[in-house]
């Protein structure tokens, strides 16, 4: 069956960068990017929670953007660049921990944890988007992770510690 | 996800030819046989390769168009605004031009989903997600829309994201989509493309089907059919009096049990010169109602002119499902009186100008009132 399934379908060479390197992969159309991640790349820190894009635990960037890699087709990020929270640090410059990465430590924001790379990759698109206002704004641009421990009030925190602009200053 | 071809054309003849069921000649990577079902377009794939995942939808072939150059949003000679079909949501909300002419679509647009989805869903696969309820979505039980002639459980289910109104005996799921609600009240046209027929419009209200005896059928797409864009005629009339209303089960990422899109035009003694009302998650289809519309007109602005104008829109109003629902009512009964309600502060919001009661611009709206 899968021999056949693979002559009516074929796979498919695909070049992208991921975290900052570039990757020459082949896939099978059905592929998704979570499971291209997790299962064949060994970057097991994007997780996956619903699968059916309703938790937000699979959020990585594509082109900056946040996106659902359980609901991306791998065949389809030909030419495009990736970073998933493994590649986080990287956008830090000096190879320390991420500013969202570190916030989350500081302020406890996770209690088992399954939920936080996708929080974190959630608040790295954030970055990239019209700065939220205050907290509440924060709060909502947020609800498409889900944290079923309730640590809410603190990765609230912990995301507005680093999105929202400091009094005074200029918003981004 | 069942087995699948994968395409990607980069210009549009060859992705309409592969969407063509005879196949595209000489260019045998987008040829498929007839025989093995008609493909499919991949645009974000946020419910369609759901769909696929749970074994509902299983396309022999896609056709993944984001390498198309459909993106442009740009303003139309007559002063409206032309959208392209694979634009996502998020950008379009973000779109100077929609922020200033069309509040009601960025508000409509910012209430649905979540900050992931809206990245990745384009405008044109916002119209195409499917009208669903949980039924639909559990393989294990017959659904007529799933497949035909296998009788339609939710009719007597648990129902309150079902339809109240044009509901057929057949389904009775709803529309989902919040932004096609605003482009109902809009007066969007679709504008669509095949190999075989060449480009057609489709005015919004005609894009969208009611059950009937076909609900495997959502809208009147033909499979071969490609949007390629939306327009709006000229709205700035009414931006300065447009809402958009959801009422959810949670303050954010939930489909709306009552979402209202309302837009008023008012002349100087603040009496309607001119209204539109549009309802989602009450019908198989965004549910705008004309004759609703008229009965403002001329009236003042005020809750007594709304409550009569919800009258004439509710007046065909059902209720479906089950008896046993933790309300008390039968069934959805309580959405026709929340749609009653939902239609009568929604207009009132557009009246004082307040744009949503949801979405990230609330918060801000909030901020800056304190």
């Amino acid at each position: 069956m899968v021999t056949e399934t693979e002559a009516r379908a074929g796979s498919y060479e695909v070049v992208c960068r991921l975290n900052g390197r570039e990757e020459r992969l082949t896939v099978a159309p059905w592929e998704t990017l979570l499971d291209l991640l997790r299962e064949r790349l060994g970057l097991i820190g994007t997780k996956k929670g619903c699968d059916h894009g309703q938790c937000g635990a699979c959020t990585v960037l594509v082109e900056g953007e946040r996106v659902l890699s359980c609901l991306t087709l791998a065949v389809a990020l030909d030419g495009c660049d990736v970073t998933t929270i493994e590649g986080l640090p990287r956008l830090a410059g000096d190879g320390s921990l991420h500013p969202l990465q570190q916030a989350f430590i500081d302020c406890d924001a996770l209690q088992c944890g399954y939920c936080t790379p996708g929080q974190i990759c959630s608040a790295a698109g954030l970055m990239n988007e019209p700065p939220p206002t205050n907290e509440d704004e924060v709060r909502e641009r947020m609800s498409g992770n889900l944290c079923r421990c309730g640590a809410y009030p603190q990765i609230v925190r912990a995301v507005s510690s680093v999105v929202l602009a400091p009094a005074g200053r200029v918003p981004r | 996800m069942n087995p699948f071809h994968y395409a990607r054309p980069t210009a549009i003849e060859p992705a309409l030819a592969a969407l063509w069921p005879a196949g595209a000649p000489g260019d045998d990577a987008l040829r498929w046989s007839s025989a093995e079902g008609l493909p499919k377009v991949l645009a974000g794939g946020t419910n369609l390769l759901d769909l696929m995942k749970e074994d509902l939808m299983r396309p022999r072939a896609l056709i993944d168009v984001r390498g198309l150059a459909l993106r442009e949003i740009a303003p139309t000679e007559e002063g409206g605004l032309r959208m392209g079909a694979l634009q996502s949501n998020a950008h379009t909300a973000n779109h100077p031009l929609v922020q200033e002419r069309y509040p009601v679509l960025r508000a409509a647009i910012l209430a649905g989903a979540s900050p992931q989805i809206r990245n990745m869903a384009t405008n044109g696969g916002n119209l195409l997600q499917r009208t669903r309820c949980y039924y639909f979505y559990d393989v294990g039980v017959p659904c007529n829309k799933h497949r035909p002639g296998t009788g339609c459980p939710a009719r007597h289910g648990v129902a309150r994201q079902h339809a109240i109104l044009g509901a057929s005996e057949q389904c009775v799921a709803t529309h989902p989509s919040d932004m096609c609600v605003a482009l109902a009240a809009l007066e969007a046209t679709v504008h669509v493309e095949s190999a075989s027929r060449g480009p057609r419009s489709i005015a919004f209200d005609a894009f969208h089907r009611l059950p009937g005896d076909q609900p495997e059928r959502d809208t009147t797409l033909e499979a071969d059919e490609l949007i390629t864009h939306l327009t709006l005629p000229p709205a700035e009339r009414f931006a300065a009096h447009s809402c958009y209303l959801k009422i959810r089960e949670r303050g954010s990422y939930a489909f709306a049990l009552v979402s209202v899109a309302a837009m008023l035009d008012l002349d100087d003694q603040v009496r309607v010169r001119q209204a539109r009302i549009a309802l989602g998650g009450v019908a198989h289809k965004p549910w705008r109602d004309v004759d609703a519309e008229a009965v403002l007109v001329g009236q003042p602005a005020d809750a007594a002119s709304f409550a009569v104008a919800a009258q004439v829109l509710l007046h065909d109003a059902r209720s479906v499902g089950g008896p046993a629902s933790p309300e008390g009512w039968n069934g959805n009964a309580f959405k026709i009186e929340l749609a009653r309600r939902a239609i009568v502060r929604a207009l009132e919001m557009a009246r004082d100008g307040e744009v949503s009661n949801t979405g990230e611009d609330a918060f801000r709206r909030q901020e800056a009132k304190a």
